[in-house]
């Protein structure tokens, strides 16, 4: 009876050890992936990245050179649109989610937001092309500008949502007990004191429409050229990185690697900047 | 939730003295709750419009194929046939692939990350998870297309055919681009979001039961399996759901890879095509009135599925805390 209990307590001691070796290797699959995409986009793109690639436009087929200067400022044009449409919609929203509203009517909201998030991005990308491509007869920057501010507003609605409730209420009743009236409260106390957390939700969903393709395939298009009207195509980095990484043509495939590891810097260096600003505040405000 | 006081303060009635001093701001209070009100009702204004626009855009091939687009599969646009059956089989066939790889990595790395893993090692961890979900589907796309790809056919695949090739699933030439190419590349797509959801609903189970798990002399691991992994079974689930609606919509990164090819093989080593790919490349390329609404139709096929799917995760998920974990994912 003792010798068993013994075996038994050991062989409980090796399945134990087991059991956390194969979650560590797991742990160690989930994050190769980033490792490796990170290595290749270093060896293959770091080369063709030089000042032509930030200034020149991108050059004919079969010719060497070139750059990516008109998808660049196309993606920060994007940006901007979808910003311009996008963040006060998201954030009133998200104001309206913390302070106002029946409890039955805001759980509703948030549910649809929460589904919203989760429907395909491009999906966005038929319906902005039903509601402005087909009716102004034209791909445009405005219709990826609108798809991609689509996608942000529900983003926006809950880290905004988030964060206000995490405002305490004192300061809410001291406001509002100096006689300053409750829409003031809101903007001048509760959303300055929150402001960082808003920044932060602002942040991260730029940074996630930032590298969305699908949206802007039927609603951006692209364009080889500068853009001279937000009512024409426009490039977007990651657009070009697609058009060029299906390509046949080496060169290309050199510049859509150079492309993916400028887009990822992007991408990543704003995921640095908001944990800089969260810092020693919790995942619960990101 | 601490707010719910703050509105009784001024749903009563102000003192009268005070009402008359500030008319202007009264009118502000409103003006303003009405502006967020509007701007928080574009959330169904936008699940309406969805909805609508799909529908309106595709009614003419509903009500020319009806039934027959769902399980019919010539998709022949110069005869104007249209079915998307192939493409709702490459759908559910690449996401179950991507399930089947990245759930259990998914759920054991949440549980390395509650329960097992030395403190000083979570963090990061989480960290590194979060920056492999920021990577945009396209990077990861053009990584599959010149070195997965190159890197499965050279290796894995035949070794997968040597072994298991008489199965079905395993059998036939390789060719490079494939289903299980693009499942592999969803999974890895997914897999932020189911490790982190997972590992939101497992740090939310009381330390009572690891408690009582421990008290009664049990090792890590049986406290993990016995109180953790089986009280959290709901909430898991939930997560595969979650992590299932993200696979379904994943259209960049599979378009590179899957092959493209609308057929229904049982290897898993031919192409496929799924409903977001078929949009994705040929949307601007339909020239007839037709093949655009019979895409239009394949996009209210993929939302509805997702639609459905993502319902049934936001109710499973619904009691448990895992708002700031979705968030960071998304």
């Amino acid at each position: 009876m003792h010798l068993e209990r013994t075996h038994n307590h050991t062989w409980r001691k090796i399945k134990n050890a087991l059991a956390v070796g194969i979650a560590f290797t797991s742990g160690i699959f989930v994050i190769l992936p980033l490792g490796l995409v990170f290595f290749y986009l270093l060896i293959n793109g770091a080369g063709s990245i030089n000042w032509d690639f930030f200034t020149k436009l991108p050059a004919p087929v079969g010719a060497a050179g070139g750059g990516m200067v008109n998808a660049i400022v196309g993606s920060l044009e994007l940006l901007a649109l979808a910003g311009v449409i996008g963040i006060p919609i998201g954030v009133l929203g998200g104001v309206y989610l913390a302070e106002y509203g029946s409890a039955r009517i805001n759980a509703l909201l948030r549910f649809l937001a929460d589904v919203l998030n989760g429907v395909p991005s491009i999906t966005w990308g038929v319906v902005v092309y039903g509601l402005v491509v087909l009716r102004f007869k034209g791909f445009s920057a405005y219709a990826g500008g609108l798809a991609l501010a689509l996608i942000m507003i529900p983003l926006i609605l809950r880290t905004t949502e988030e964060v206000i409730l995490l405002v305490p209420n004192g300061y809410r009743e001291a406001s509002l007990a100096l006689g300053v009236s409750r829409w003031k409260t809101i903007v001048h106390i509760v959303m300055k004191t929150a402001s960082k957390g808003i920044i932060t939700g602002i942040l991260l969903a730029l940074a996630r429409i930032g590298g969305e393709t699908a949206p802007l395939l039927f609603t951006a298009f692209g364009n080889r050229f500068w853009n001279h009207s937000l009512s024409q195509p426009i490039a977007a980095l990651p657009l070009q990185i697609f058009t060029y990484a299906i390509s046949p043509y080496d060169d290309w495939h050199r510049q859509a690697w150079a492309g993916a590891l400028v887009l990822v810097t992007g991408v990543f260096c704003v995921n640095i900047l908001v944990r800089i600003l969260t810092r020693g505040r919790g995942a619960s405000v990101v | 939730m601490g707010v719910a006081t703050a509105p009784a303060i001024t749903r009563g009635e102000p003192p009268s003295a005070a009402a008359a001093m500030k008319p202007a701001s009264r009118f502000g209070d409103k003006a303003f709750e009405w502006l967020t009100l509007a701007m928080a009702l574009t959330v169904v204004v936008l699940v309406i419009l969805i909805g609508w626009q799909l529908y309106d855009g595709s009614v003419l091939a509903i009500k020319k194929f009806g039934f027959h687009f769902l399980v019919t599969s010539t998709w022949d646009p110069v005869a104007d046939q249209f079915g998307a059956l192939p493409f709702i089989y490459g759908t559910l066939v690449s996401s179950l692939i991507a399930l089947v790889i990245a759930v259990p990595l998914g759920i054991a790395t949440a549980a390395y990350l509650t329960e097992l893993a030395p403190l000083w090692i979570r963090q990061p961890l989480v960290s590194l998870i979060e920056m492999l979900a920021a990577i945009p589907s396209v990077i990861l796309g053009l990584w599959g297309i010149f070195v997965m790809i190159p890197w499965l056919r050279d290796y894995p695949f035949p070794w997968l055919r040597r072994f298991f090739g008489w199965t079905p699933l395993f059998s036939g030439s390789i060719y490079g681009p494939c289903m299980l190419a693009g499942g592999i590349i969803i999974a890895v797509m997914i897999l932020p979001i189911i490790t982190s959801v997972s590992r939101e609903i497992l740090r939310s189970v009381p330390d009572l039961q690891r408690e009582a798990a421990y008290g009664l002399g049990a090792t890590r691991w049986e406290a993990t399996r016995i109180a953790v992994l089986s009280y959290a079974k709901k909430g898991l689930f939930g997560a595969v759901i979650l992590g299932l609606g993200r696979a379904l919509g994943e259209t960049m990164a599979v378009t590179m890879v899957i092959g493209n090819t609308p057929q229904i093989a049982a290897s898993l080593f031919q192409p496929g095509y799924t409903l977001a790919s078929v949009l994705a490349n040929e949307f601007t390329e339909a020239t007839t009135d037709l093949y655009l609404q019979a895409l239009f139709e394949i996009g209210l096929v993929l939302f509805g599925i997702t639609i459905l799917v993502n319902l049934l995760a936001q109710l499973l998920l619904r009691t448990i805390a895992v708002k700031s974990a979705t968030r960071a994912v998304q």
